[in-house]
């Protein structure tokens, strides 16, 4: 479960306090606002990005309030994918069990995993520069989800896709999320999307949380 | 015709401003190379050109301009990335103050640069010790006894003028350079497992390699062209403290316009095989990546 307990968080003048909401454990909760509202320094708040200034994060009954990003077992999709341009496709899904110093068969066979689960498997010895907008997402997933994490933030991974790559998306980022048992928390402004993967949506509004439809 | 339409006037005085301005800046650089070239050619044969460049005492020049600009080069990057990141990446108290404090050598008369770094030296102490004094103790160890070693009026003095300057100017590029570089990628690093420091050598540093070596080579070229500094802390002097823009300073001093004008273009092509090489090595690397 993805619990949030009445944080604050503070970001230059932009301040959000008492925000509260849950997403069940295997479920896929999408958090929907305006523009400007916060949601992402909700989720940077959860992925231990944000400086948190009061309340409490729980994830999978673990208090993660004052651990580090990397302490909280979180896999991260940003806004663009965000890939490092200096390294392969296959470094990136390495990434993570690279740091967790996994033996280099596990490496291997963990990237070939995902490779042929996501659709990369002819992209591993591309660079980012040149790879299309649902290639380099699969690939930011991919990376995300190379180290087997039990929550999936992601922040509008979807934003900046064409209609049909949207559509194909949408439907590899719920299978993958119901197939590796995640309990995932999606930032989105578009209220179709959050309708087409959302098991539970909240809406971000006046800096209040509520569950959308209640 | 209706009242919304109205006719556009010509781009051609604009673009015409444009190119005429860049021209004649243009023109000014070249015109001034060119002169050198003109003037080397007409008032010297080949033979008495190479001969200048071949005396002991430019040769020696040459020697140590390239070992101490690479290393007041190498120096510049080592102290501009750290520097820069931490402008780039952290807001703290003073930062303003600290900013503008680094943009002092840039700003500072060159010849004042030299004179403050002689007086840091030689005329402050500290429980009675002056800098120069306590640095002739460190360096003792590595040189043969006998010898006198110290900052003030060496080879050590050369350097650190050099570099005082160029590593300003490393560091605006490696503060542009982070600045460009999305935190982004660092916080899908720390997300990965990451910390701060593996998340800037795993991904920002080869990130801004290009920046990096922009850098290098600007301080290096900075370096050579350095000469206020050196002349008052490290003195111009003969086949000890001489850099290729001292001799430059010597040849005409005692007149020998021949000899200045030959060093100079010798420094011109310098810099243009540095800069140039530094670009085909760099478009090697980009192609790599």
């Amino acid at each position: 479960m993805i619990s949030i307990d009445r944080l604050e968080v503070e970001a230059g003048e932009f301040r959000l306090k008492g925000i509260s909401f849950e997403v069940p454990t295997g479920e896929h909760g999408v958090l929907m606002g305006k523009t400007g509202s916060g949601k992402t320094t909700i989720l940077e708040a959860v992925c231990g990005l944000k400086k948190v200034t009061g309340g409490k994060i729980v994830l999978m009954g673990r208090n993660v309030t004052g651990l580090r990003a990397g302490e909280r077992g979180i896999g991260f999709v940003p806004q663009d994918g965000t890939l490092f341009s200096t390294m392969t496709v296959r470094d990136h899904l390495a990434f993570g069990p690279r740091l967790r110093r996994w033996g280099k068969k596990e490496v291997n066979e963990r990237v070939e995993e995902l490779a042929t689960e996501l659709g990369i498997g002819e992209l591993l010895k591309r660079k980012p520069f040149g790879l299309s907008g649902g290639e380099r997402q699969r690939v930011a997933l991919g990376r995300a989800l190379a180290t087997r994490p039990e929550v999936l933030c992601l922040d509008e991974p979807l934003s900046a896709l064409d209609e049909g790559t949207h559509e194909e998306m949408v439907s590899l980022i719920k299978g993958l999320v119901k197939d590796h048992g995640m309990t995932a928390l999606h930032i989105t402004h578009s209220r179709r999307e959050a309708e087409m993967m959302g098991d539970v949506v909240f809406l971000l509004e006046g800096g209040s949380v509520g569950v959308e439809g209640e | 015709m209706s009242d919304g339409v109205i006719k556009v006037r010509s781009d051609v005085p604009f673009l015409g401003a444009l190119a005429a301005i860049s021209l004649m800046y243009l023109l000014l650089i070249v015109g001034m190379l060119g002169a050198d070239l003109w003037y080397s050619v007409t008032s010297m044969t080949r033979a008495e050109f190479f001969g200048i460049l071949k005396d002991p005492d430019i040769q020696a020049s040459i020697r140590l301009t390239v070992i101490s600009c690479t290393l007041s080069a190498i120096l510049s990057v080592v102290v501009a990335v750290p520097i820069g990141y931490l402008l780039s990446r952290y807001r703290f108290f003073g930062k303003t103050l600290v900013d503008a404090v680094l943009d002092i050598p840039i700003v500072l008369p060159p010849l004042v640069i030299g004179l403050s770094l002689l007086i840091l030296f030689n005329k402050v102490s500290l429980f009675g010790v002056t800098l120069e004094e306590a640095s002739g103790w460190l360096m003792s160890p590595f040189f043969p006894k006998g010898s006198d070693p110290g900052v003030t009026y060496r080879v050590p003095a050369v350097i650190l003028a050099q570099f005082t300057v160029a590593c300003a100017f490393a560091v605006r590029t490696m503060r542009n350079t982070f600045d460009q570089i999305s935190p982004r990628s660092e916080q899908v690093a720390l997300s990965l497992g990451c910390n701060r420091s593996q998340a800037f050598w795993y991904v920002v540093v080869p990130e801004s390699w290009r920046g990096i070596t922009t850098a290098g080579t600007l301080a290096w070229t900075r370096a050579m062209g350095e000469f206020g500094p050196i002349l008052v802390f490290a003195g111009a002097i003969r086949g000890r403290t001489e850099v290729l823009s001292t001799t430059v300073f010597l040849e005409i001093s005692i007149g020998n316009l021949e000899g200045a004008v030959a060093v100079s273009l010798l420094m011109v092509t310098i810099a243009i095989v540095v800069l140039i090489g530094v670009r085909i090595w760099d478009k090697g690397h980009q192609a790599r990546i």
